[in-house]
C-alpha cells in the first residue's frame, strides 16, 4: 500500500484501492419487529453465540419503516450482540449519520463457490489511471485460487462436545461421530462417517444445493442454507438411520441411504 | 518410569475422588510407590476418603508457594506404606495454583514415585485444566447417564487440546472408567448400557464399577474401597482396573451380565 501526500502531486502514482470480498450472514427482519426479534431470540437461545463475532448485513428491502424504526432495531440487535456491518436494500434517506453504511451489489454467496470466479463485490477504481483497474481485477483471481486449493477438509477424530468445526470454504468430512453439544458448520456439504448427535449446518454461506450425510442420524439441529430443523420436526423413521438430508425449495428433506 | 494419571470427568459427583483413592490404594497394594494428589482446592475431599483429614499440616498450595517442602506436605498412609497423599488446601484461593508451581511439584513427585494420581475438580475451569495438564494418562470417570456422558465427551476434547502432551503433538492415552453401573437399571433402559457409552465416547474401557453400598460405606469410614473390603464387587472391579492401568491383560466383566441374561428370558416369558 503506497500513501503519498503532496500538494504539488510530484508523485503521480495513484492511491491503490483494493477490492476484497467477504462472506457475511444476511438477516432479513420482518414487521412487526417485536415479533421478529422474539423469533431471533428463540434461535439465539438454541444456538448460543451463533451471531457472536460474525459479520452481519441487515436486508431491509421492501420494509415500510422510518429512520427512527431502523435506529431502534439496530439498538435492539446491538443489545443481543449482533453487530451489523452494513445495510442492504434501504433508501439513502433511511440511513442516519451513525448507522452502518448502505451496501449494494451483494450477491448470493453461492456464486463465490469455487468454480467460476466472479469479481469482488465492489471494486472501487479511481478514474485517474487504468493501472489500478487491472490491479483490482487481478486481485480476486489470487483469492479464488486459494479457495480452490482448500475446498474440503477431512477431520480424522470424533468431534467432541463443545468443539466446533467451521469451514465456510467448502465440504467437511468427519471420520467419526459428532457428539451432542458439538457443531459442524460448512459452506458446502457435511459428511459424517459415524453418528451425528450434535448440530450440522451445511451450505452456511448460501449454498442451497449442499447436503448432509451421516451414518446415524441423532442430530440436535440440521440446517441447510439457513433453513433449520429441530429433532422434534424430523420424521421419527429416520432416527438412528443412515440418511442424506437436502433442501427442496424451502423444505428440508431426508431419505434413508441404501 | 513414573506415570502421571489424571482422574477427571467434567461433571461432579460421578466418583472421581472415590476412584482416585481406590485406584491409588490398589496400585500401592501391588508394592508400587503411589501418591494421590488432590487438586480440588477449596473443596478438598480426598483426605476424608483416605482417612487422613486429621493429619493434614501442609498442602499442595503451601508447596507450590514454597512455604513448605514437598516431603513435609506428603502424608504416608497408615495401612499401606507405599501409599501417600498430597492434600489440597481447604482455605486458600484456587488462584494460588500456578501452572509453573504445579509443573515443579509434579516433576519432583516423578522422581520418587511410580504412580502420581491427580484427583481433578469438577468443571472445565482452571483447576481441572491444571490437574490434567501434565498427565501421561487420563482416566475419564463416567456414570451411565446422558449428562455425565456429554460432560466426559467435553473433557476428552479438552484432554486432546489443552494438555502438555497435546501441545507437543503427542496423543494423550485416555481410558473410560464407568462407575455406579447398575445392571438391573441398564437392562430396564433406565440407564445407558455399556456399549452405548463406549459408542458415544469411543475411548477404551478401563473398568466397570458396579453401584454398591460398599463404596459409600468405605468413603464414610475413610478407607479406599480397595482396602476396606477386599472381596466386595467394587473392590474387585477397581483392582482389575488398576491392573489394566499397569499394563496387564485382564478380561472385562460386565456386572450382572448373567443375571441380565436370565432377566431377559423371564421378561420374554412374562410378555
Amino acid at each position: 500500500m503506497t500513501k503519498t501526500i503532496s500538494k504539488q502531486l510530484t508523485d503521480t502514482r495513484p492511491i491503490r484501492l483494493k477490492g476484497r470480498s467477504f462472506l457475511a450472514l444476511v438477516l432479513s427482519p420482518e414487521l412487526p419487529f417485536s415479533n421478529w426479534l422474539e423469533r431471533l431470540d428463540d434461535l439465539a437461545a438454541r444456538s448460543t453465540g451463533f451471531f457472536l463475532g460474525r459479520p452481519i448485513v441487515l436486508d431491509v428491502e421492501g420494509l415500510e419503516i422510518t429512520q427512527a424504526d431502523l435506529k431502534e432495531l439496530l439498538g435492539e440487535l446491538g443489545e443481543r450482540g449482533v453487530r451489523v456491518m452494513g445495510i442492504e436494500g434501504a433508501r439513502g434517506s433511511l440511513i442516519g449519520p451513525n448507522m452502518p453504511p448502505l451496501m449494494k451489489g451483494g450477491r448470493p454467496a453461492g456464486d463465490i463457490e469455487p468454480e467460476p470466479a466472479p469479481g469482488p463485490a465492489a471494486a472501487a477504481t479511481p478514474a485517474t489511471s487504468s493501472a489500478p483497474e487491472q490491479a483490482a481485477k487481478a486481485e480476486p483471481r489470487v483469492e479464488v485460487h486459494s479457495q480452490r486449493a482448500v475446498s474440503s477438509i477431512v477431520i480424522t477424530e470424533p468431534v467432541r462436545s463443545g468443539q466446533s468445526i467451521i469451514f465456510p470454504e467448502g465440504d467437511v468430512t468427519i471420520l467419526g461421530s459428532v457428539a451432542s453439544g458439538a457443531e459442524v458448520v460448512a459452506g458446502g456439504s457435511i459428511h459424517v462417517y459415524g453418528a451425528l448427535r450434535g448440530r450440522a449446518l451445511a451450505g452456511s454461506v448460501g449454498n442451497a444445493s449442499a447436503r448432509i450425510f451421516c451414518r446415524k442420524l441423532e442430530a440436535e439441529l440440521l440446517a441447510i442454507d439457513g433453513l433449520y430443523k429441530m429433532p422434534d420436526d424430523m420424521d421419527p423413521k429416520h432416527r438412528g438411520q443412515a440418511v442424506t438430508v437436502w433442501l427442496e425449495g424451502d423444505a428440508i428433506k431426508a431419505e434413508r441411504l441404501a | 518410569m513414573a506415570k502421571v494419571i489424571v482422574v477427571t470427568s467434567g461433571k461432579g459427583g460421578v466418583g472421581k475422588t472415590t476412584s482416585t483413592a481406590a485406584l491409588g490404594a490398589a496400585l500401592a497394594q501391588r508394592g508400587e510407590k503411589t501418591v494421590v494428589v488432590d487438586f480440588d482446592v477449596g473443596l478438598r475431599n480426598l483426605d476424608l476418603v483416605m482417612g487422613a483429614e486429621r493429619r493434614v499440616v501442609y498442602d499442595l498450595i503451601n508447596v507450590v508457594q514454597g512455604d513448605a517442602k514437598l516431603s513435609q506436605a506428603l502424608i504416608r498412609d497408615k495401612r499401606l506404606e507405599t501409599l501417600h497423599l498430597l492434600p489440597a488446601s481447604q482455605t486458600r484461593d484456587k488462584d494460588n495454583l500456578t501452572a509453573e508451581g504445579v509443573e515443579k511439584v509434579i516433576d519432583d513427585l516423578r522422581k520418587s514415585f511410580d504412580w502420581i494420581i491427580c484427583d481433578s475438580p469438577a468443571g472445565i475451569e482452571r483447576g481441572a485444566t491444571l490437574a490434567m495438564r501434565h498427565a501421561d494418562v487420563a482416566v475419564v470417570v463416567t456414570n451411565p447417564e446422558v449428562s455425565s456422558v456429554r460432560d466426559s465427551d467435553r473433557i476428552i476434547g479438552l484432554l486432546d487440546a489443552k494438555t502438555k502432551k497435546a501441545e507437543n503433538g503427542e496423543r494423550m492415552e485416555k481410558h473410560l472408567l464407568l462407575t455406579r453401573y447398575d445392571p438391573m437399571r441398564a437392562e430396564r433402559g433406565d440407564m445407558l448400557k455399556v456399549d452405548d457409552v463406549l459408542e458415544i465416547l469411543s475411548i477404551p474401557l478401563l473398568g466397570i464399577i458396579p453401584e454398591s453400598t460398599d463404596v459409600l460405606r468405605a468413603s464414610n469410614l475413610g478407607t479406599p474401597v480397595t482396602l476396606s473390603d477386599v472381596s466386595c464387587a467394587p473392590a474387585l472391579a477397581y483392582r482389575d482396573a488398576a491392573r489394566r492401568l499397569a499394563g496387564e491383560q485382564v478380561a472385562m466383566t460386565v456386572p450382572g451380565e448373567r443375571r441380565g441374561f436370565i432377566n431377559k428370558l423371564f421378561g420374554r416369558r412374562a410378555a
